[in-house]
């Protein structure tokens, strides 16, 4: 009956299908083999990462909830908890842009918010193909207008984030959604069943024909016809959600359930799987009962679909009319479809008959860890790129062209769709090196940002992994927060090649060396392997979520100069590195060389100085070196500066004046400090370590960089700050 | 002042309206549910921004239809302070509390950024803790944000000081750049004849504590707040 054009639809291999058949000890209808299909799918089970994840560090004395449940939780005191994860859309988002994109940004919120907390930020990176191509044009604005469309009905600020433009992503766009929510950290809900006959209830949306196999489809490439794969996108509805929300919120406030959990991925299936799972029983559903919105589902249908803005309740049998009401409140349905059974079975029956009944533990827990082949390619990265390249003869020519770049360029246009103040507790306008948010009640505010350079971990992916690491958290030093807890979205190409294993490998043991030297716990995270259209694989690309805190919110460090005279101090070292910069791209058209090197206790020293410094409230405004290096640095101080003001620098580093002016080398930061407070800052870094130049005074309306009395670069902020602003509005201008 | 900042199916910047009239302004505030039909003896009403009933068929048109709106309007009938934010005003369009309709904003995006509005009727329960022609920085978020109406009907309101805000430049002139949603006369906020009810695009809870940028909003609650 099944054969292997069944199988490999199902994305099953035939070993796994002859595992299937010892565990349940028979042969599988077709509906069990759509249920282990979902629920052994990459994207859910992890079975090619399981095995590499286990290195990174989850423990910490404030992790209340590490990797394994909806989303990570970490203790930030006064009997709060914050509640984040990211997770990727990558696959619906290139299908179908707008829904892709929207209904990752519904799925996240729904994994927060069904652990008991308040979503209060959503934070995106993207990543697309060169905006010259009308096709990534359209894409992005598909994946903007989906996030700003879902985010802003829902009431939940899209306060940050990034976006990169690269060749590799045209076909592969990437979105990856963080949200993190505030919860009283004596009222977390997990997915649990607790208690023979407790009752299970469906809540939320009615269940259609959409999205079935989501999961599946983002289990594998991209072949040449991607177009029938569109009915496996999911459609998403906010403002169910928005009523789901509120709804869930109030059953959890009035204790009245015992545990929830969200239908994503894998549907109905994968709540009803794992809820038991993780308490031990079994669980027994009827799905006559399940509301649907369309005519003759079949049971395969009913438990695959991916309809969103839909959980699962379990609820002591006493509760249950309460529950109803709360819901019928919201206009939603809330269904009692079931029970809590003994004896590990998942059980479900459809017109008086048992049409799946397996051990629970089968589906969820005995799916096989794959240590897949790995082997790295062989790599030249031992040549030096710039050795053959002259300088350039114009550096304000090559200084306008990166700022003007889109993955540098102003993205005004991006997050003036998005509604980030909603909420009012917005202190720092996208933009900053971090959003920050106000704790209303209290004193403290929250830091958070996503980074994830690929073009570095491209060319050394474990030295990549590091500083994608090392960057977020110095982009937290900036506003003058130290961080608590890490999510991290994996974004790979097939795990079936032994060259991408060993990119994944190599990042988690970047990513895991860094969070230790940080000392800070990773409390769940995304794997998104298959991100590969027609053989071609992605960069391997980790994206970092890091979450910091500020314990006082007047000491919060604001972007952009702020007043003439003010004195221009660089933290770190300023070292010849150009492999994997964006200069470098722009000068020969590629990624290539060695990426930056990073020193992670150096990185922490460097960090250290500035939180001290801006906890001691001595700084006037903070900046992290990245992308375009020092110059672009410097401008975008400039342009987020008061009324602009510019200023004029003297460097005198023995190096290449393009490394210095463009290089990325890491562990830099840009402070500017009242002269009052010069000394102190000095004092403060070599205490520590840590070089720190004096580069030059804040003031006028120009930015002169001079080098070893050199003129480098002299131009006026308003010119470079249209370049700048202006860049991405431009891509896409309407042509008359 | 008792206020009451009503709760539609998609409201979101209810918590935020009571958050500044309640924790800011110290006002006693309650929400008042849609379902429901009982004020609560309050002494304004706000209906605050978001997306009650998701938008659907258009802004402000289903919440229009909810029970409470009987006893809002009674409310507004009888000289109570109404007023309606972004979401909010819309609502007031759909009612004929207030002229005109909203139409998408003129490069059709969503715009989210802070504006500077120019008070244009100083006298009014709403802004006369302001001087005329004083400019207020405040935040929008909305899709549909510009207002129109019939030209007898801008004649009118023109006519008759019903307009309170226009969106302006920072030193308060009226150019086109301003007005971002392209709002005919550059219309960000007006209110009825009698003077009560007043409806507003840009989001004064947003602009009420320094903290977030703008304190400017308070004005307007302030207003509300003292007699004339």
């Amino acid at each position: 009956m099944i054969d292997q054009k069944i199988l490999d639809n199902h994305n099953l291999t035939q070993s796994e299908y002859d595992l299937i058949v010892r565990l349940i000890g028979r042969e599988p209808n077709l509906t069990e083999l759509g249920v282990f299909s979902a629920m052994w799918s990459e994207h859910c089970s992890y079975k090619s990462s399981k095995f590499y994840l286990k290195q990174l560090p989850t423990k910490g004395k404030n992790v209340v909830q590490g990797p394994g449940e909806n989303a990570g939780i970490i203790d930030i005191g006064d009997g709060q908890a914050i509640v984040f994860k990211i997770e990727s859309h990558n696959h619906p988002s290139f299908i179908e842009p707008f829904q892709g994109a929207a209904t990752g940004v519904g799925g996240i919120l729904r994994d927060i918010f069904t652990m008991g907390a308040r979503p209060i930020a959503v934070l995106d990176s993207l990543r697309f193909g060169p905006l010259t191509s009308a096709r990534n044009r359209s894409i992005m604005e598909g994946v903007i207008s989906g996030i700003s469309s879902y985010g802003n009905s829902i009431g939940v600020p899209t306060v940050g984030g990034e976006i990169y433009f690269d060749d590799g992503y045209a076909l592969n766009p990437l979105v990856n959604v963080f949200c993190l929510g505030l919860a009283d950290k004596d009222k977390i809900f997990y997915a649990k069943t607790e208690g023979l006959g407790n009752a299970v209830l469906y809540v939320g949306s009615k269940t259609g024909r959409d999205g079935i196999h989501g999961a599946t489809m983002a289990s594998a490439e991209f072949g040449k016809e991607t177009e029938h794969k569109r009915p496996n996108v999911q459609v998403g509805d906010p403002f169910k959600e928005k009523l789901l929300l509120e709804a869930c919120l109030e059953v959890m406030g009035q204790g009245i359930i015992i545990g929830i959990q969200d239908m994503g991925a894998a549907g109905l299936t994968c709540s009803t799987a794992e809820m038991p799972a993780k308490s031990g029983t079994g669980i027994e559903i009827d799905l006559d009962k399940v509301p649907q919105r369309e005519e003759g589902m079949t049971p395969y249908e009913i438990l695959l679909s991916e309809s969103q803005e839909r959980m699962l309740i379990v609820a002591k049998p006493e509760k249950v009319r309460e529950v109803r009401e709360v819901f019928a409140k919201w206009d939603l349905d809330a269904v009692e479809i079931g029970k809590v059974i003994d004896g590990g079975r998942m059980r479900v029956r459809y017109h008086c008959e048992i049409v799946v009944d397996v051990p629970v533990a089968a589906v969820v827990d005995l799916c096989p860890i794959y240590q897949r082949p790995v082997a790295a390619p062989a790599q030249e990265t031992t040549k030096a790129p710039m050795a053959d390249v002259p300088l350039p003869g114009d550096y304000r020519e090559i200084f306008l062209k990166l700022i003007a770049s889109p993955t540098i360029a102003d993205k005004e246009w991006v997050f003036r769709q998005y509604d980030h103040m909603v909420q009012t507790n917005t202190l720092l306008l996208p933009g900053a090196d971090a959003a920050v948010l106000r704790i209303k009640d209290s004193k403290k505010a929250l830091a958070m940002t996503l980074d994830g350079n690929s073009r570095y971990t491209r060319l050394d992916p474990r030295t990549g992994g590091a500083i994608a690491v090392a960057e977020a958290c110095r982009n937290l030093a900036c506003v003058g927060a130290r961080p608590v807890g890490v999510t991290n979205c994996l974004n790979f190409g097939s795990p079936e090649k032994p060259e991408v294993m060993a990119q994944f490998k190599a990042v988690v043991e970047g990513l895991s060396e860094a969070c230790r030297a940080f000392e800070i716990p990773v409390t769940g995270g995304n794997v998104s392997f298959y991100n590969d259209t027609e053989g071609l694989s992605i960069d391997p690309t980790p994206v970092l979520g890091i979450v910091g805190l500020v314990g006082d919110i007047g000491k919060v460090v604001t972007p952009g100069f702020k007043k003439k005279g003010d004195a221009v101090v660089l933290l770190g070292e300023n070292k010849d590195e150009m492999g994997g910069s964006e200069y470098l791209a722009i000068r020969n058209g590629r990624t290539e060389g060695r990426p930056p090197s990073i020193d992670l206790a150096f990185e922490k020293a460097v960090h250290d100085v500035c939180l001290e410094a801006a906890e001691s409230s001595w700084l006037e405004s903070a900046h992290d070196l990245s992308e375009g290096g020092l110059a672009v640095s410097i401008a975008e101080c400039a342009f987020h500066g008061n009324g602009r003001i510019g200023c004029g620098l003297e460097l005198e580093d023995d190096l290449r004046p393009d490394a210095l002016l463009f290089g990325e080398t890491q562990s830099r930061i840009l402070v500017t400090v009242k002269p009052a407070k010069l000394k102190k800052i000095l004092d403060l870094a070599a205490k520590k370590g840590v070089p720190a130049a004096v580069l030059g005074k804040v003031g006028g309306d120009r930015i002169r960089i001079r080098h070893k009395g050199r003129e480098l670069i002299h131009i006026r902020v308003e010119e470079a700050y249209r370049a700048w602003k202006e860049a991405i509005p431009r891509c896409f201008a309407v042509k008359s | 002042m008792k206020f009451g900042v009503v709760v539609f199916p998609g409201s979101n910047c209810d918590f935020d309206a009571l958050y500044a009239l309640k924790d800011v302004l110290r006002q006693p505030t309650t929400f008042l549910w849609h379902k429901d039909h009982d004020l609560q003896g309050v002494d304004g009403v706000v209906l605050p921004g978001g997306f009650s009933y998701g938008d659907y068929l258009r802004s402000g048109a289903i919440a229009s239809f909810s029970p409470l709106m009987q006893e809002v309007r009674e409310f507004a009938d009888k000289g109570g302070l109404v007023l309606g934010i972004c979401n909010g005003f819309q609502v007031l369009l759909e009612l004929g509390l207030l002229p005109g309709a909203m139409l998408r904003n003129k490069n059709l995006k969503f715009l989210c950024e802070f504006v500077t509005i120019r008070i244009e009727n100083e006298t009014t329960r709403f802004t006369h803790k302001g001087r005329k022609g004083q400019v207020l920085r405040i935040p929008i978020a909305h899709f549909d944000g510009n207002y129109y109406a019939s030209p007898e009907t801008l004649k009118a309101l023109e006519g008759n000081g019903q307009i309170v805000f226009r969106y302006s430049d920072p030193d308060g002139r009226l150019t086109e750049e301003s007005n971002v949603n392209g709002s005919l006369h550059g219309i960000a906020g007006l209110m009825n004849k009698a003077g009560n009810v007043m409806g507003m695009m840009p989001h004064p809870e947003r602009a009420s504590e320094r903290l977030l940028g703008s304190e400017d909003g308070r004005l307007i609650f302030e207003s509300m707040i003292s007699k004339l």
